[in-house]
């Protein structure tokens, strides 16, 4: 494999990630809450391509976007909501219960029938077919990744940039309570917030799905734990470092797991050489980072950590 | 009586809990939930040693469970007889291979282990706080689980180690955890864990009273790495004898934080409750999957629905308390109570208050 076509696969990971990177980052922006449940956004969105499998794709997509903002809101409303005022760690930790049980959920569907672990999901499985370039093989989701990257990120600048509701996020996210006495209303520039990371998770999610093409109950975990770090590591306190982080790590991912050889770890006379250790060379760059740089890595100058988890 | 609420209630109380409920599983619990008991009891251990950290110090710990692990891993591998090990786990180094300790030493090693893993990691580590904090600690255990999932030189790697003495019973679990909260509660009340819960509640002040919060809380790190290690010592010993690296892994970590949260983050009382409460929630509802009787309705739950069950009642309790069940509080006698024992106290004792 070519080191272009290394470098082209890691851009496409690296744009979904950025899209979950956005969606984790909005929601931490007007909330300050690390929603440790977005990876589960991302799997109810898949289920959904599975379900209706047989309507058709544009159908089953419009069904998948719908799901997924749904349940980002009842998120916010039954759990989010009554716990605001509370402690972060508390608030991290609810996330992570939601996080399980939608997981168990979906895990009860396996157990309860009784059978393997996984379905198969076929949505705009053309999607898969290879471009060829010369010496490079390139399959059209990844452009199509890529495109909407772009297209999700050019979407929100917009909307942060030229629009109230946008002025009211970027307010809220600077100082919530200076925005409410100024007449942000809180529950709608929330529940905007909130619904767009839906919208995201969902478009992840038909990504992740026409790339992978199974879904079991563990879909989007791994995904956002990466994003997640990748999140803090560029700088959780601007969308912009916070896009970044997360567009970097899925690249970093993806081109080490490339570029690294991937025979039999453990026989091999010197150890740690091989790709199965890349999560360990991944997270020993975060702790230096993070050791060097804590308030992220492309945060601005002098600019303190905010987070109060 | 001097004080409102004597100081050895609030010892007493958690560890009082904790022997009583392995003496009625002891006496009263069947062969077919033998196990999930003393698992209970073990799950108090790894709790209270989440909770020296995360509870004295206020920061957010995603990597204790790095220090079970290796204490799992460490008191497993060498209590595997070593006559059986050459075969089953060929790669390991020499030292390990040939090798094997008794029960008591390889709990002491575990907790050796993890205390001087979290000192080596706690050194950079500690200097971190917030968000920082929890993700550079969840990288620390990302990274402990991928090396032992791969590298078998030191473990079983991807494969499950079996064969491992089945030496926490009641007595040993109940010994341990108990262990562990006396020394949890000797810590939070000597002038080290009173500095660090002092920079808990105001960081700013504290330094400027002259504490040095990057050392305390590096000191609770370390003790907190040490009983991690003996409680993943405790539960590598629990029966059927075998172990993953995925069992201490992700899910072990949710399941300790989501204990500590829902009993309250900042008392030993509530590391000891959530613990025992959450994992009696477990029981009955994994007993539930295999139909009982209550009040004469025969319950029959399907197959993985504890799971849920378990995660519903952790979020429901912290939608109601978020501060936890025991809000944070040690034990303390009802007001009432201790406004009567005070009046009895202050009155002229009669002539057999000797007792």
């Amino acid at each position: 494999m070519s080191h272009l076509q290394a470098l082209i696969d890691a851009v496409g990971l690296g744009a979904v990630y950025a899209l979950i990177a956005v969606g984790i980052g909005l929601v931490f922006g007007v909330l300050r809450l690390v929603n440790f449940a977005y990876g589960q956004l991302i799997m109810i969105a898949a289920y959904m391509l599975v379900f209706t499998g047989g309507w058709g794709d544009a159908a089953s997509i419009l069904i998948a976007f719908a799901a997924a903002v749904f349940a980002a809101l009842a998120m916010e409303r039954i759990a989010f909501r009554p716990l605001r005022s509370t402690s972060p760690a508390t608030m991290l930790v609810a996330t992570f219960a939601i996080s399980y049980l939608l997981q168990n959920v979906a895990l009860l569907r396996y157990t309860y029938h009784n059978r393997p672990v996984g379905d198969s999901v076929g949505t705009l499985a053309g999607l898969n077919r290879i471009v060829e370039l010369g010496s490079l093989h390139i399959r059209w989701i990844t452009f199509v990744a890529i495109g909407a990257g772009l297209v999700a990120l050019g979407g929100l600048t917009l909307l942060l940039n030229r629009t109230t509701l946008g002025l009211q996020m970027r307010a809220a996210a600077a100082d919530f309570q200076t925005a409410r006495v100024l007449g942000v209303r809180a529950d709608t520039v929330i529940m905007a917030a909130v619904g767009i990371s839906g919208v995201l998770a969902a478009a992840a999610a038909v990504i992740l799905s026409v790339e992978n093409q199974q879904i079991t109950y563990t879909t989007g975990l791994n995904d956002t734990i990466f994003v997640l770090v990748g999140v803090v590591v560029g700088g959780m306190n601007r969308l912009l470092s916070a896009t970044l982080g997360g567009f970097l790590i899925g690249f970093a991912i993806s081109f080490a797991g490339a570029e690294l050889p991937n025979q039999g770890a453990s026989q091999s006379s010197t150890p740690f050489t091989t790709n199965v250790y890349l999560p360990s060379v991944v997270y020993v760059l975060v702790i230096v980072v993070l050791l060097l740089r804590p308030a992220g890595l492309f945060a601005r100058r002098g600019q303190a950590a905010v987070e109060r988890v | 009586m001097r004080r409102a609420n004597p100081v050895a209630l609030e010892l007493a109380a958690p560890a009082g809990l904790v022997v009583v409920l392995a003496l009625i599983a002891w006496q009263t619990v069947g062969a077919a939930d033998d196990v999930k008991f003393r698992t209970a009891i073990v799950n108090v251990a790894l709790v209270v040693a989440l909770y020296v950290f995360v509870g004295n110090s206020g920061v957010l710990s995603f990597g204790q469970i790095s220090f079970v692990a290796v204490g799992a891993f460490a008191a497993g591998l060498l209590t595997v007889p070593s006559d059986v090990k050459p075969g089953v786990l060929p790669d390991l180094f020499p030292f390990l291979k040939h090798h094997s300790i008794g029960n008591a030493w390889s709990l002491a090693l575990a907790a050796g282990l993890g205390a001087v893993y979290a000192l080596v990691v706690g050194v950079p580590l500690m200097r971190l706080s917030g968000l920082s904090a929890g993700i550079a600690t969840f990288a620390v255990l990302g990274i402990t689980y991928n090396i032992l999932t791969y590298w078998t030189r030191i473990g079983p790697g991807a494969t499950t180690l079996t064969l491992i003495p089945t030496s926490t019973d009641y007595l040993q679990g109940a010994v341990g955890a108990v262990a562990v909260i006396l020394i949890a509660f000797a810590y939070q009340r000597s002038r080290w864990g009173r500095q660090l819960r002092a920079a808990r509640e105001d960081p700013a002040a504290a330094q400027a009273a002259g504490i040095d919060i990057h050392r305390q809380r590096l000191g609770a790190f370390v003790l907190s790495g040490g009983l991690s290690g003996f409680a993943g010592g405790l539960l590598v010993h629990l029966p059927p004898g075998s172990i993953t690296t995925n069992q201490v892994y992700l899910d072990l970590t949710f399941l300790t934080l989501a204990m500590l949260v829902v009993g309250g983050v900042h008392s030993l009382l509530g590391a000891v409750v959530g613990a025992i409460g959450v994992s009696l929630v477990n029981i009955l509802l994994q007993n539930a999957e295999n139909g009982i009787h209550v009040l004469g309705l025969k319950i029959d739950l399907p197959g993985g629905s504890s799971l849920v069950g378990v995660a519903l009642v952790m979020l429901v309790v912290l939608l109601l308390r978020p501060s936890g069940v025991t809000g944070g509080r040690e034990f303390a006698l009802p007001r009432r109570l201790v406004g009567r024992a005070s009046a009895a106290a202050a009155a002229p004792p009669p002539a057999d208050a000797g007792v």
